[in-house]
């Protein structure tokens, strides 16, 4: 890569480090910011008069005794019962993926299959259905679930997302089928298998990179949505995001901003690991629909 | 595929699609043709020591009663939809009449809520969007030149803002830049002032919003623009700086050409997503300087003790028809290019 010619314009190289080097920092520190002062008492972590009492935890030391103290951990966890929002998180967000999944499987390869009109329309269809604002589909739901009294349960929420999540799913499933080629399954249906059963043998082995990068976009709506969660969950069953902004406003009066502050660490961690394993299919599923452009 | 196989095997996914989005759209415009029953009065008389005066009170009863028997409410046709709180034409017009400059008739229309919403939620999606290509690219520049063992590490990092939920990443930044934050706190030193806060000012306060649009598309747009200048072809590349092209030429003349698809591809997905601006205006709580279309709907659906469903209805209608008039040169590219393959 290093040609004499590129390696000339050493100002213009520096520019373009300096910036990257800048991007990373507003990327990243406001992260590192918020992990440390997590570990540290209000005044703190909010430190109008010198923003080093944060690093050095001056406040922290004469509270608690320590530099670091959990105190926010243990007030979010324990005594806000956190723990429970996210358990149901745990429990929206894996069969919300299970679900879409699976019927984004059979839908984007039926699509990718199909050279029928009608699937072009499905696709356009499901395209508008992505753009749309997801509040603007909560506020239908509303007056029929309390009609039905299904309003407040996990079930309920956990089957709008999966719909919610359909047009993406199966746009994403169905450019990756696309990709398998068609020669595939038809010769297994020449040896005598059915449409399911060339799918289910034939096509389910190769498709794994496919499926794990739709389950991951799938994880990760189901995991940040605040629309939806936020008015079909009772404050029993909430889970994760909507209990982030109900702790601001319980805890702003009592001074135990620092509850929120943990608790937004503790939504974030998960992601982290996730993105540092999986960062290959996350870059991969991205810019899966902007290479044909 | 057969008709019947497709059939059976898009069921699943389309009747998803049908109950939970469709049918809602359509449930959300029935409400929006009913406004709410009106509370039903009665008049009592309140006897004291100095005799007796009738008085107006709410029968909560009956007007329970009402609520249980036809839970839309009344039928108000398109009054929703032209009311004040949203379409507003009858103010409109008074405006338009009774002004005399294009200033204050101006003034006049932002003094209505969905005008003002529309304003930011427009503003918020002009503004963020080529800020996030411009930088999102040049990102991608900068990275591309970096020796590839930073590579790996400077994507991982990069993604996170985009990855982490929005009302998170909101929250995150809302507390750097509050009052008692450290750049909040920063600021208010280094121009010696101590009433400067993003919650004092209009103008900071959707600068702050902006901002946080910026800071968490960039990762999208970098990525897709990284992929794409991988793509680049070397040789046409090789072929300029024979010819004597400048590094700054060949990047307008050759790479900038090769990236214009992706160009379109993150314009689009930034418009319909920037148009959904929400969870920011919740996190840092800029209701009262801000509001988007969807924190409208949302505040309609949380008023207290009786949600506005005919007004959320009209408003997600409304939210509806403009994100089809943004995606509309995408669907008629892509219905044109659909009729030209299948004629082939």
């Amino acid at each position: 890569m290093a040609t004499k010619a590129q390696s000339r314009f050493t100002a213009l190289k520096a520019f373009s480090i300096t910036f990257v080097v800048l991007w990373l920092l507003i990327a990243s520190f406001p992260f590192l910011w918020t992990l440390w002062g997590s570990f540290k008492v209000q005044s703190d972590f909010f430190s109008r008069a010198d923003w080093t009492n944060a690093l050095y935890g001056v406040f922290t030391r004469q509270e608690t005794g320590g530099a670091f103290t959990t105190r926010g951990y243990y007030g979010a966890w324990v005594q806000e019962e956190f723990w429970r929002a996210v358990l149901n998180t745990v429990i929206v967000v894996f069969f919300t993926v299970i679900i879409s999944l699976t019927f984004g499987t059979l839908g984007g390869y039926a699509l990718a299959r199909s050279g029928f009109r009608y699937a072009f329309w499905i696709l356009m269809l499901a395209l508008v259905f992505r753009a749309m604002p997801h509040i603007t589909l909560v506020s239908g739901y509303l007056l029929p679930f309390f009609e039905w009294n299904v309003w407040g349960i996990l079930p309920t929420t956990i089957i709008v997302l999966v719909a919610i999540n359909q047009p993406f799913t199966l746009w994403m499933l169905h450019s990756f089928f696309k990709n398998i080629p068609k020669d595939m399954d038809e010769s297994a249906m020449v040896d005598g298998c059915t449409r399911f059963q060339a799918f289910r043998h034939v096509i389910i082995p190769v498709m794994w990179p496919g499926v794990i990068t739709t389950g991951l976009f799938s994880f990760l709506l189901a995991y940040n949505d605040f629309a939806v969660t936020a008015m079909l969950l009772s404050s029993e069953n909430q889970t994760m995001i909507p209990a982030v902004v109900s702790f601001l406003g319980t805890t702003q009066e009592a001074g135990n901003v620092m509850y929120a502050v943990a608790a937004v660490v503790s939504a974030t961690a998960p992601l982290f690991v996730l993105v540092m394993f999986f960062q290959r299919q996350i870059v991969s599923g991205l810019t899966a629909g902007a290479v044909k452009g | 595929m057969k008709h019947k196989t497709f059939f059976w095997f898009i069921l699943p996914t389309l009747s998803a699609m049908v109950l939970f989005i469709a049918l809602p759209i359509v449930s959300v415009f029935i409400q929006s043709l009913h406004v709410e029953h009106e509370q039903v009065l009665v008049t009592v008389e309140n006897c004291g020591p100095f005799g007796c005066t009738e008085g107006v009170a709410v029968d909560q009863e009956a007007t329970e009663a009402l609520r249980e028997e036809a839970p839309l409410g009344r039928f108000n046709g398109l009054g929703t939809y032209t009311n004040r709180s949203h379409l507003a034409f009858g103010e409109l017009a008074e405006a338009w009449a009774t002004t005399d400059t294009i200033g204050e008739f101006w003034n006049r229309v932002m003094s209505l809520p969905f005008y003002r919403a529309l304003t930011f939620t427009l503003t918020y999606t002009f503004v963020v969007t080529p800020f996030v290509l411009m930088l999102g690219l040049a990102i991608a520049v900068g990275v591309n030149n970096l020796p590839r063992m930073f590579k790996g590490m400077t994507i991982f990092m990069s993604l996170l803002p985009m990855m982490v939920p929005p009302v998170v990443g909101s929250l995150i930044l809302l507390w750097m830049v509050d009052a008692e934050g450290i750049i909040g706190a920063t600021i208010q030193n280094l121009f010696n002032d101590p009433s400067l806060s993003i919650r004092a000012s209009r103008t900071l306060m959707w600068i702050m919003l902006i901002v946080y649009g910026i800071w968490s598309s960039i990762p999208f747009s970098f990525i897709v623009f990284y992929a794409g200048l991988q793509t680049v072809p070397e040789d046409t590349l090789e072929a300029a700086q024979i010819d004597g092209a400048s590094k700054w030429q060949r990047m307008r003349h050759v790479v900038v050409p090769h990236l214009m698809p992706l160009v379109v591809f993150i314009t689009l997905i930034q418009l319909m997503d920037n148009f959904r601006v929400f969870e920011p205006i919740i996190s840092f709580q800029a209701g009262a300087y801000a509001q988007s279309l969807s924190t409208i709907i949302y505040n309609d659906l949380r008023e207290a003790g009786n949600p506005l469903y005919g007004s959320a209805g009209a408003t997600s209608i409304l939210t509806i028809i403009g994100v089809v008039i943004l995606l509309s040169p995408v669907l008629v590219r892509t219905y044109r290019d659909f009729t030209r393959k299948s004629t082939h």
